[in-house]
């Protein structure tokens, strides 16, 4: 009889470092103090909180241990599990200022970062194991598709989708009732559902986790869009550079095909309705939906016009549904708890949750659940545990490539759909890159757009060449050879750019571009006019400059120079030869009487 | 799957193994597990009262965890319920029998077994 689970994380951050070892370990430590039939080891998918990974939480009492080490689990089980003393050093330990601690055990809900989360899409991530159908089945998995089938008309379905208010959560944020409702209305032989799960923005995760760690909900989801929609058959279209996602949902696939929650006569209502992955070779564009289901037809990944829309003609020429990962996540529980479970969270017009992959300069690396409306402070200085290094929080990019930043000054921004849109962001898919004030942000415009240079599919020309030349005039903004005019050129290219691509990767490619210009004009004007990068992070427009007063004439910063430019004698004030210098840093670093600045 | 029950008896079948993850739980039993408790025989004990409370189908409401040594080492194997609004019970000298009784008679009965329970010391 099991008395107690160990949920170890085995999301991708966490098996990068290194919980499959962790894992086994447990295995043998258990074994050596015969607790094998007495504790359980669940592998989970990502409890959120990756950037103190491994994580491993025990149940019944829901310890939860961060930063677990291999040497730490034979203390954890003799201590632990064989006598029941928490490991205290291992606790991790951020938490929320009305939570209760009893005896130097930490709850997960407790802790700052859960405290305010409220898990909708990631109710089952880190709580089951994601490669057993039964534990998805114990946690109400698949009643709502029994539901939907034996107690609701399509219609019925649909118009509960449309009720909750529930929005696309790829970042489009069109109300996914409506769009199932078009192609229901579309008459075919065929019909498809397709599910979007090519999350391509740099430092977005949340598609990954859903399909990591609650492969089932996805399956389900899709089966019930079928019914609703009258399609027969689905794709997921995954990348290909999620393995464990991939692996996961094929097993997913593969177990309800086995109970007959896929396939024909599904709960003995004749539905039928079965699903096929493919797997996306990487290109951001792919993630179009368009360009998604030409990949899926077996060609180039490229955009075509719409419309026709999807809802007409979609896959193969047929109607076709298609919502984001996280879009899906939602269904089931919409289903089950009904349209006013999820249109009781949220703001006026954006209903229920939505995850954010928190990356950047933040403590609390991670995945995060939030109800719509929590303001971005929230985000960043609860949930986030703030900027490290006590730095300053400057912006957050929302959207990835195609979004745009907050600035400080709007940090208590409820955030929604439509108050994003109002300030040039976008929800995105839910990447959130927070930055302090060593970033600059010109420099952070022209990373994003050396992104979507690449990721231009190349078939329209404001995409392809404009990007192209959006990029060449910020590089030479950030070097130092601006002219005013080209800040009046680019935001003219910027627009022109957004209104003639065929497709959203280019008609949003601009936005990082007009955002960082709109909220942090004077970077821009300081990088052109006095030739100064005020982050300090634009190479050509620094200077690293040894002060004489302060310098003890060390020789530290002349011995660390990996290029010699660093010269002066014993005891005497250095120089350094900017011709020579390559601006890394290193004396900067070395100088133990703060006579190095750079500026 | 062909039918709704199917689907039931697979979800009935495995929440009790699920639930241990939720903690919910109104009361929680606490076995004692420091040195003192085992070598006294606490494992068989709280073995006992894992099984005992998923057989009388108490697993949602009761969640049975360990503690360690709280200072009463010549009355080990010790056992505490603890309930939210009532007083502590303190089991002590538990046996495997003992354990059922006290799941048959106070988890689910809901009258403590005096007999077994700490004196005055």
């Amino acid at each position: 009889m099991i008395r107690a689970q160990v949920l170890i994380c085995g999301g991708t951050g966490c098996t990068s470092s290194g919980s499959p070892k962790l894992i086994a370990e447990f295995e043998q430590q258990i074994e050596k103090n015969g607790l094998q039939d007495e504790v359980k080891i669940v592998r989970t998918g990502c409890f959120g909180l990756c950037a103190f990974g491994p994580v491993v939480i025990v149940y019944p009492d829901g310890t939860f241990y961060s930063r677990v080490e291999l040497k730490d689990v034979k203390e954890i089980v003799e201590e632990h599990l064989l006598k029941g003393r928490v490991v205290e050093r291992l606790v991790y330990n951020d938490v929320a200022a009305d939570a209760v601690v009893e005896n130097g055990n930490v709850s997960l809900n407790d802790t700052v970062f859960y405290a305010k989360q409220k898990r909708v899409a990631l109710r089952n991530c880190g709580v089951i194991n994601p490669e057993s159908i039964d534990e998805y089945i114990a946690m109400d998995g698949y009643a709502a598709l029994g539901k939907a089938l034996t107690e609701m008309t399509p219609e019925e379905v649909i118009k509960t989708v449309m009720d909750s208010g529930l929005r696309g959560r790829g970042g489009g944020g069109f109300p996914t009732g409506l769009k199932w409702s078009f192609t229901a209305k579309n008459q075919a032989d065929q019909k498809y559902v397709v599910c979007n799960a090519d999350e391509g923005d740099p430092g977005a995760f949340m598609d990954r986790s859903v399909l990591e760690g609650d492969p089932h909900a996805i399956v389900e989801a899709m089966a019930i869009c079928g019914y609703a929609t009258g399609a027969s058959e689905g794709y997921v279209y995954v990348r290909a550079e999620y393995p464990i996602a991939v692996a996961r949902l094929q097993k997913a696939i593969d177990d309800a095909r086995a109970y007959g929650l896929l396939g024909d006569d599904i709960f003995g209502t004749g539905f039928k309705f079965d699903l096929f992955i493919r797997l996306g070779a990487g290109a951001f564009v792919c993630g179009e939906e368009t360009a998604l289901m030409t990949s899926i037809e077996g060609n180039r990944g490229e955009p075509r016009p719409r419309p026709p829309y999807p809802a007409v003609k979609g896959l193969f020429g047929k109607p076709t549904t298609e919502n984001n990962v996280e879009t899906f996540a939602n269904i089931p529980q919409i289903i089950l708890k009904g349209a006013s479970f999820f249109n009781s969270m949220g703001t006026e017009r954006s209903k229920g949750t939505k995850v954010f992959a928190l990356g950047g300069k933040i403590n609390h690396t991670g995945l995060v659940e939030i109800p719509m409306g929590t303001t971005l402070r929230e985000i960043v200085e609860d949930i986030g545990g703030g900027i490290p290094n006590g730095k300053k929080f400057k912006a957050a990019q929302s959207g990835g490539p195609s979004g745009g930043c907050i600035p400080a000054s709007l940090l208590d921004i409820e955030i929604d759909y439509d108050n994003l849109i109002a300030q040039g962001a976008m929800m995105g898919s839910g990447g959130l890159i927070v930055m302090d004030e060593d970033t600059c942000m010109v420099d952070i415009a022209k990373f994003f757009l050396e992104f979507t240079v690449d990721e231009s599919c190349g078939k329209c020309t404001p995409c392809r060449i404009g990007t192209k030349r959006l990029y060449e005039i910020l590089d030479k903004i950030t070097n130092g050879n601006g002219t005013l005019e080209d800040l009046d050129e680019m935001e003219a290219l910027c627009k022109y750019i957004k209104e003639n691509s065929l497709c959203g990767l280019g008609q949003t490619a601009p936005n990082p571009v007009l955002s960082t210009y709109r909220f942090f004009k004077d970077e821009y004007i300081a990088h052109v006019v006095e030739k100064r990068c005020p982050a300090g992070v634009c190479k050509k427009l620094l200077s690293i400059t040894i002060d004489p007063e302060k310098c003890k004439g060390c020789t530290a910063c002349a011995r660390v120079c990996p290029v010699g430019a660093i010269s002066g004698s014993v005891k005497q004030p250095h120089v350094i030869d900017q011709s020579k210098c390559i601006k890394c840093g290193a004396c900067l670093e070395k100088c133990r009487f703060g006579a190095i600045s750079k500026r | 799957m062909k039918s709704l029950a199917e689907l039931q008896a697979i979800r009935e079948k495995m929440q009790n193994k699920v639930v241990l993850r939720e903690g919910s739980g109104d009361i929680r039993v606490v076995v004692g597990m420091a040195t003192c408790g085992i070598a006294a025989g606490a494992r068989p004990v709280l073995n006992t009262v894992v099984e005992e409370v998923s057989k009388a189908g108490l697993s949602d409401k009761v969640t049975v965890t360990q503690t360690g040594c709280i200072g009463i080492c010549q009355f080990e194997p010790v056992v505490e319920i603890f309930e939210a609004g009532k007083s502590k019970v303190t089991y002590v000298k538990m046996t495997p029998e003992k354990a059922k009784e006290v799941v048959q008679r106070h988890l689910k009965g809901g009258a403590p077994i005096t007999d077994y329970v700490i004196k005055d010391i």
